[in-house]
This record gives C-alpha cells, sequence and structure tokens, in this order.
C-alpha cells in the first residue's frame, strides 16, 4: 500500500465516523429532507464526471463523458433545488402563524 | 496535486459537515441546504485547474451542465408536493448513473492489467452505482405508478437473486485477477442493472422511502468508490459522508416503522398476498356507516376536542388548504384541534408536516406520535384524512399481519372516528383495516379535498 493510499483510506475511515456522528440526533420530520441533501452532496460525482469528460480523446470518451456530465449534473442542481422547495415550506410556517395565534 | 486545490476541496469537504449538521435541525435546516451547496460551487470550481480540455472534451463538458443545471432546477421547481419522493428516487439514480459511467471510463482506459487498487474500486464504484440506477428507476416507477406498487414476487426468487449477486462477484473476481475485459466489465453492469430490479420489485410501494433512503447511500459509497480512482480527495470525503450517514438514516427510517432494516428488504410485505386475501374475505361479512357531511360536520362543530390524522389521500387531493379552513372554522367555534403526525404518515417521514407547513397549519398544532398518543381517550373525533396503515390497529392486536409491531396511532380510543376515504380500498400495505367497521367509525367517501370543502360549509351551517 503506498502512502498516498493510505491517506486516502484514512480520510475514508474518518468520514464514515463523522458521517454517522452528525446526524444522529435528527428528529424524524426532517428525515426526507435530509435524505434528500444527501443526495445532493454525493452529486459530487459531477467533479469526477467533468474529470473525464474534459480529459476525453477517443470518441466512445466522449459519448461517456457527455452522458455522466449531464447525469451527474441532473443530480446536484435538481437535489438540491428540490431539498430546498422541501425546507422553503418548514421555514414559512411560524410568520403566518403568529397572528392566529393572538 | 496543487495545494491550493487541496485546501479548496478541504474547505468543500468541512461545509458538506456543517450543511448535514444543520440538515438535522429544524432551524438551521434550509441554511444546511445552502451551505452544502456552497461548499458544491468550491468543490467545482477548485476542480477546473486540474483539467487539460480537449476540443471535444470542453464541448461535451459545457452542454452537459448546460442542458443539466435547467433540467433539474426545472423539474425540481414544477414537482408537485405529493411526488417529491419519486423526484428525489430520479436524482438518486443519475447520480449513481454517473458514478458507473465515470468507472467504466476509467476501466477502459486502463488496459488489461490495471493496479488492483485502480481496478477493485473502478469495479465497485460500476457495480454499485449500477443497482442503484436500477433500483432507483423502478422505485421511481412504482411510486408514480407506472409499475404496480404491490410487492412483485415468483417462486425462488431468492435464489435467483442469490445467483446474480454471485455471478456478479465471480466476474468481478475474474476480471481484477485474469485480465481487465470490457466484455467482462459490460456484462458486469449489465448483471449489476439486473440485480437493481429484481431486488427492488419485492418491496411493496409503501416501503419505498426506506429503499430510496438505502440506495442513496450506495450512491454515496460508488461515489467514493470513484474518488479513490481518480485519487480525489473531494468525492471520497463527500461520497463517504453520504455513505455513512445514508447507511444511518435508513436504519432509522425502518425503526419509525417499527422494524428491522432486513424486514423491510427481505420479506414482510412479500407474504402479505396471503394475509391481506384472508383478511378480506373476513370482511365481507361486515358492514359499514357511511355518513353524509352534514352529519360529519355537525358531529365535529359540536365536539370540545378534534384530533387530526392526515395520511397520504390528503396529499394526492391537494386537500391541505381546505383541512386549514376546516380547522379554522372549528377554532372559531371553540373547538381544539390538533394534529396527529405519524413518523411514516404520506410516502415519507416528514411528509405530512411539509404538506400542512404548505397551508400554514401553526407548527404548535402538529404533534408527533408519542406525544398525542395519550390524548386520544379524551377526544370526541378523530378524523382520519386518507390515512389508514398508520391508525390500522392489527398493529397491536394481529400477531400474523406485516405491519404487527408497527407503532400507530391510537385512534381506536377516541370516542368518534371519522375515516375520509375514497373507498373502501386498504392502505399501501394490502391489509384491511378492521377499525373502519368499528360501530363508532363513521364513513365519508370520496376526494379529500371536496369533501373537506362540504365539511366547511357544513359546520359553518351547524
Amino acid at each position: 500500500m503506498n502512502s498516498e493510499l493510505l491517506t486516502e483510506f484514512t480520510y475514508f475511515v474518518l468520514a464514515i465516523f463523522v458521517g454517522i456522528e452528525v446526524i444522529s440526533k435528527v428528529p424524524t420530520i426532517l428525515h426526507t429532507p435530509l435524505m434528500s441533501g444527501t443526495n445532493a452532496i454525493h452529486g459530487i460525482i459531477l467533479v469526477g464526471a467533468i474529470l473525464i469528460a474534459a480529459n476525453a480523446t477517443s470518441p466512445l470518451e466522449v459519448v461517456l463523458g457527455f452522458v455522466a456530465v449531464l447525469l451527474a449534473t441532473l443530480n446536484v442542481v435538481g437535489g438540491f433545488v428540490v431539498t430546498d422547495r422541501m425546507l422553503e415550506m418548514f421555514k414559512g410556517r411560524r410568520a403566518p402563524a403568529k397572528p392566529e395565534q393572538k | 496535486m496543487n495545494i491550493w486545490i487541496a485546501l479548496a476541496y478541504l474547505l468543500a469537504a468541512v461545509l458538506f459537515i456543517l450543511g448535514l449538521k444543520q440538515l438535522s435541525n429544524p432551524r438551521g435546516a434550509r441554511r444546511g441546504n445552502q451551505t452544502a451547496a456552497v461548499g458544491m460551487v468550491i468543490a467545482l470550481l477548485a476542480t477546473i485547474p486540474l483539467l487539460h480540455f480537449t476540443t471535444a472534451g470542453i464541448v461535451v463538458t459545457i452542454l452537459g451542465l448546460a442542458i443539466g443545471a435547467p433540467v433539474g432546477a426545472i423539474s425540481a421547481r414544477r414537482v408537485h408536493m405529493t411526488a417529491m419522493p419519486q423526484m428525489v428516487a430520479a436524482f438518486n439514480g443519475v447520480g449513481g448513473g454517473a458514478a458507473a459511467l465515470v468507472a467504466i471510463s476509467e476501466l477502459l482506459h486502463a488496459g488489461t492489467h490495471p493496479a488492483f487498487q485502480l481496478a477493485f474500486p473502478s469495479i465497485f464504484s460500476m457495480v454499485v452505482g449500477g443497482i442503484s440506477f436500477a433500483g432507483s428507476a423502478i422505485a421511481f416507477a412504482k411510486l408514480q405508478g407506472m409499475i404496480t406498487g404491490t410487492p412483485i414476487t415468483y417462486a425462488g426468487q431468492q435464489v435467483v437473486n442469490g445467483l446474480l449477486a454471485i455471478a456478479i462477484v465471480s466476474l468481478a473476481v475474474a476480471n481484477l485477477t485474469v485480465a481487465s475485459q470490457p466484455i467482462f466489465f459490460v456484462t458486469l453492469l449489465a448483471l449489476a442493472l439486473v440485480l437493481g430490479v429484481a431486488f427492488v420489485i419485492p418491496i411493496g410501494g409503501a416501503d419505498m422511502p426506506v429503499v430510496i433512503s438505502l440506495l442513496n447511500a450506495f450512491t454515496g459509497l460508488a461515489v467514493a468508490a470513484s474518488g479513490f480512482v481518480l485519487n480525489n480527495f473531494a468525492l471520497i470525503v463527500a461520497g463517504t459522508l453520504v455513505g455513512a450517514s445514508g447507511t444511518l438514516l435508513t436504519t432509522l427510517m425502518s425503526q419509525a416503522m417499527g422494524r428491522s432494516l432486513a424486514n423491510v428488504l427481505f420479506g414482510a410485505f412479500g407474504q402479505i398476498q396471503v394475509g391481506a386475501g384472508g383478511a378480506a374475505a373476513t370482511a365481507e361479512g361486515k358492514s359499514v356507516r357511511a355518513g353524509s357531511p352534514e352529519d360529519v360536520g355537525t358531529m365535529l362543530a359540536y365536539a370540545r376536542k378534534v384530533i387530526i390524522v392526515p395520511g397520504y389521500g390528503l396529499a394526492v387531493a391537494q386537500g391541505q388548504h381546505a383541512l386549514k379552513e376546516l380547522a379554522d372554522e372549528l377554532e372559531k367555534r371553540g373547538v381544539e384541534v390538533e394534529y396527529a403526525i405519524h413518523p411514516v404518515a404520506g410516502r415519507m417521514p416528514g411528509h405530512m408536516n411539509v404538506l400542512l407547513a404548505e397551508a400554514n397549519v401553526p407548527y404548535e398544532q402538529l404533534k408527533e406520535m408519542d406525544e398525542i398518543n395519550g390524548e386520544f381517550p379524551s377526544t370526541d373525533v378523530a378524523l382520519v384524512v386518507g390515512a389508514n396503515d398508520v391508525v390500522n390497529p392489527a398493529a397491536h392486536t394481529t400477531p400474523g399481519s406485516p405491519i404487527y409491531g408497527m407503532p400507530i396511532l391510537n385512534v381506536d380510543q377516541a370516542k368518534n372516528i371519522v375515516f375520509m376515504k375514497r373507498s373502501m380500498r386498504p392502505g399501501f400495505a394490502g391489509i384491511d383495516n378492521e377499525l373502519l367497521y368499528d360501530p363508532k367509525t363513521i364513513m365519508l367517501f370520496g376526494d379529500a379535498k371536496d369533501s373537506l370543502t362540504k365539511l366547511v360549509a357544513a359546520v359553518k351551517a351547524a
């Protein structure tokens, strides 16, 4: 195992613990938005897709790269927007609730 | 790797972690999503110096971004609240697909004898990404009603799935040890797609949220593996974060349904057909009491305490505004109104909260299951709007039932029960609900929104 792989493996193991720790106290009502938010984060594959697509030389690589960039972009943009829409509604509920309470 | 790029990736990773942290708290949730989005932009910008553009490469990259971004944003904006679960499934599936394509591209590039540390994560990413893509597609089709939401089962299904898994592992080993050949890994990808389909079709529509969450974690792991292939820190950390938190979230979701993950994935709901047939047969002889909106309106208007139990039917009918209007009308008359939110009401945890928040229902009136279950005995009317399985007493009383052991809302303890349903059809779990035949239950048939509008008029008139 070379040192770069070892470093990467260290990040990997530490990230597992952080990932578990960081959401361990999430209330049920946020399960769906949280799933949707993590869904957007794995859209980081777009970085990988662009690395493949931009350096493509053969026609096959060009096609694979194009489809990968397209799918990954859908994942990132759609993922963040749909999560924002879910959470937008959570935020809106307090302000209009006030006058009725009174 | 340039030190600035590495630092930018580190910053992106920190923003992802902070974003997740904020996302798990109702107050900061929306900001958390935005924090993560900023992290994503930073990671993408930091990648630019790493690129050696070819002419065709620039064109397809820009084309992919230029098509993908507006399509993603517009479909996410336009989707109805009821269709959000399948939207998440779709976005998850395309992410898995992208991971698989990146892996294939690397494998094609790597020649017949790539180093193990390149070949292993590539194959992992391709197979897992492929499973996630195909599985998400089936989850989407089930939730969208393109294929039946009931489990699709056949004899020897587990054996077939097991053989598929064994075939995938053997081919992967062959590709790693003998020689890396396009024929091997394309076959592997095909098998992974078939396994993705085979894995999801026997799972019932009601369990799709758990499946989507699991596939979400799969895609995260596939992305992390791609990070090992491309030696990219951002992919490793972000993918692993999603893989780990997604796995935990999947477990939490199954717990909210009172079941183990294994039970959700491999079984219980597969066997219901038998149980459901039996229950339906015994139900034949029983009679139900159907009421008019006027009957129910009067009952509600003169009640002291009403608990509303919303479910998927409310979401489908888009009746949340009419429901809020009814609640307002009742409160004007001095009736105490609360909403009982079952953790898995609707198609996803939190579905009802989102829906009712849209109609400006005050947050304080939304009560979680444990909080409100003790209040049903002192409740005059429990108004069940388009919910069924989450109030089914079979979860307490019938050990053979597929939902046995699931925590439910104790609507059966209320003095009167009103079920607003379109028909006597069983809920998503496909099992009969004896509460519908209870003497203190009144059925109000019809579309939830129509019925609610009629109820508002009836309460006003009462």
